[in-house]
């Protein structure tokens, strides 16, 4: 019992940071490919802080408060560049991170942080407060994706030029993008680091962002149901399944491809793409 | 309402446009026209922040434009077609028009994310769209419209702004003649409702019918201004419009 209470619970946090990214890449439309680091970003802080006796609430809050400064400050990356400049851009932050991390004997350098505090919930508390974040994420981002601030992210994510000429502030929406993205992206981080108690660099590598860009494309970037099922799938399976997790970066690999090529609007646009298929069917039948 | 004072644009040594002026009365529609080349587009460009210019100034209702970004220039009451339409594809007709049309409610991130409904912008979006007689294709995605639709739509998103002047760059441009004619008179009905218009066309015959002052520039320079049918009979506007063989031939 206790190995499927954490398997939920990295599922949650998964899907925290998915719907994390989704908010950066699906909904404003902006490449990132160093998610990973603000999840390490929250986890990091977290854990120092609960370490040197700061509540759990707090230390989760600044983790939040410290990868949105940072993802503040990416953002203006992406006022300056775009497509796949700010994707080799937001890649070079990811190995900025960890390069920095690495050689800081304050955060572990590359033995990491251990015996990270326990918020003291219990296995089954813990698991779900973080479902119970995690669905609050998610509501969170199904009105923010139908509130004018996503209606004007997906006037950005469509044309960004066009955009500034009906008078929108395009810089301000996508540094918006970026702070909600990575706070949320630091919450997941934090999480992480209080349920495994421990963390090193290769927590956060460059293989964890492609896996979380992967949950997103898969899912289909923008729709936060299709994340939500994707990352649900993808970080489960390699956990039940072992046998995938030697081979995760293959299957990942393989998944995007397959959906890039026929559906690049993922699971969701398969979905959609049905529905509309069997309604059209429906009609012609009763007409 | 709208003025343009000694503008010049130099691009990489050349230049584009020289010492232009002029103004735009309040519910004027005002024709600027030129041929290919003569810095229509540039002038257009310096008036909604995108190109900056070396020298001069523009001003709307007596406040300088000329320190504001292009989304402040819009926002102070400019609403731009553009020449090549760009419609937001991921979009319908609708929410397009829709979404420009709820301008108050993006001016700032915080009432953006605070605000939710979208029913009064649908319901000016659809009044918008049937005046430009296009409120059959509100639900249609702008992908497989033809030119002349994806045109109106431009300037539907432009009126929901609802700006002080309309700058319409070439909006008959690529329109047959039948379509160019009922998209100038639903301009011309625009103007007659009060709305000021500016409009930069290559269309010389629509823009002689529906203007009621034009100016004319060549190379950036401006070389002639006022009532159409005057203008266009100055010979040296006739010879540098429509060619020197234009002014033998009738001659």
């Amino acid at each position: 019992m206790e190995y499927e209470i954490s398997l939920l619970t990295i599922m949650g946090i998964s899907i925290i940071g998915a719907l994390s990214l989704n908010i950066i890449v699906g909904f404003c439309g902006q490449i990132s490919l160093g998610h990973a680091a603000f999840l390490g970003m929250g986890a990091y802080t977290s854990a120092i802080l609960t370490k040197m006796g700061v509540p759990f609430a707090a230390a989760v809050l600044a983790g939040m408060v410290v990868a949105a400064i940072f993802g503040i400050l990416v953002g203006f990356a992406s006022l300056r560049v775009r497509h796949d400049f700010l994707a080799i851009t937001t890649m070079g932050v990811a190995f900025l991170f960890l390069g920095i991390v690495r050689k800081q004997e304050f955060l572990g350098g590359e033995m990491g942080i251990a015996m990270i505090p326990d918020p003291g919930l219990g296995k089954v508390g813990y698991m779900i407060l973080v479902l119970l974040l995690a669905l609050a994420v998610a509501l969170f981002s199904i009105y923010l994706k139908r509130s004018w601030m996503g209606f004007t992210f997906d006037v950005v994510a469509d044309d960004e030029d066009t955009a500034t000429l009906i008078g929108i502030d395009v810089s301000s929406y996508k540094l918006i993008a970026f702070a909600i993205g990575t706070a949320f992206a630091g919450l997941a981080g934090a999480l992480y680091a209080h349920h495994v108690k421990f963390i090193d660099p290769e927590s956060f590598n460059f293989v964890e962002s492609i896996t979380v860009l992967s949950m997103v494309v898969i899912g289909g970037a923008g729709s936060v149901w299709g994340v939500i099922i994707a990352a649900a799938a993808l970080s489960l399976f390699p956990m039940w399944f072992q046998f995938i997790d030697q081979y995760k970066l293959l299957v990942y690999g393989g998944l995007l491809c397959a959906i890039m090529l026929f559906s690049p609007d993922g699971l969701s646009g398969i979905f959609t793409r049905s529905l509309a298929n069997i309604r059209g069917r429906e009609s012609n039948a009763s007409g | 309402m709208l003025r343009v004072d000694n503008i010049t644009v130099v691009f990489g040594g050349v230049t584009a446009v020289k010492d232009v002026a002029f103004g735009v009365k309040n519910g004027e529609l005002l024709g600027l026209i030129g041929p290919n080349g003569a810095g229509k587009t540039t002038l257009m460009r310096v008036i909604t922040g995108t190109v900056t210019p070396v020298s001069g100034s523009v001003s709307l209702i007596n406040t300088s434009l000329d320190r504001k970004s292009s989304h402040e220039r819009i926002r102070a009451g400019i609403g731009l077609s553009q020449q090549i339409v760009h419609p937001f594809r991921s979009m319908t007709v609708g929410e397009n028009v829709a979404y420009a049309a709820g301008y108050a409610k993006t001016r700032n991130p915080l009432r953006s994310i605070l605000s939710y409904s979208r029913k009064k912008e649908m319901d000016k979006a659809r009044e918008i769209l049937k005046l430009l007689d296009i409120e059959e294709v509100a639900e249609a995605t702008p992908t497989n419209l033809p030119l002349g639709y994806l045109k109106r739509l431009e300037v539907a998103r432009a009126l929901a702004l609802q700006p002080k002047i309309l700058l319409l760059d070439e909006p008959l441009a690529g329109l047959n003649q039948m379509e160019a004619r009922k998209l100038a008179d639903k301009l011309l009905e625009l103007n007659r409702l009060g709305q000021t218009i500016l409009l930069i066309e290559h269309n010389l015959s629509e823009v002689i019918r529906i203007c009621g002052r034009i100016i004319v520039i060549d190379n950036g320079i401006k070389i002639g201004e006022g009532e159409p049918q005057k203008v266009m009979r100055d010979p040296d506007i006739r010879s540098a419009y429509l060619g020197e063989g234009y002014n033998n031939a009738a001659s």
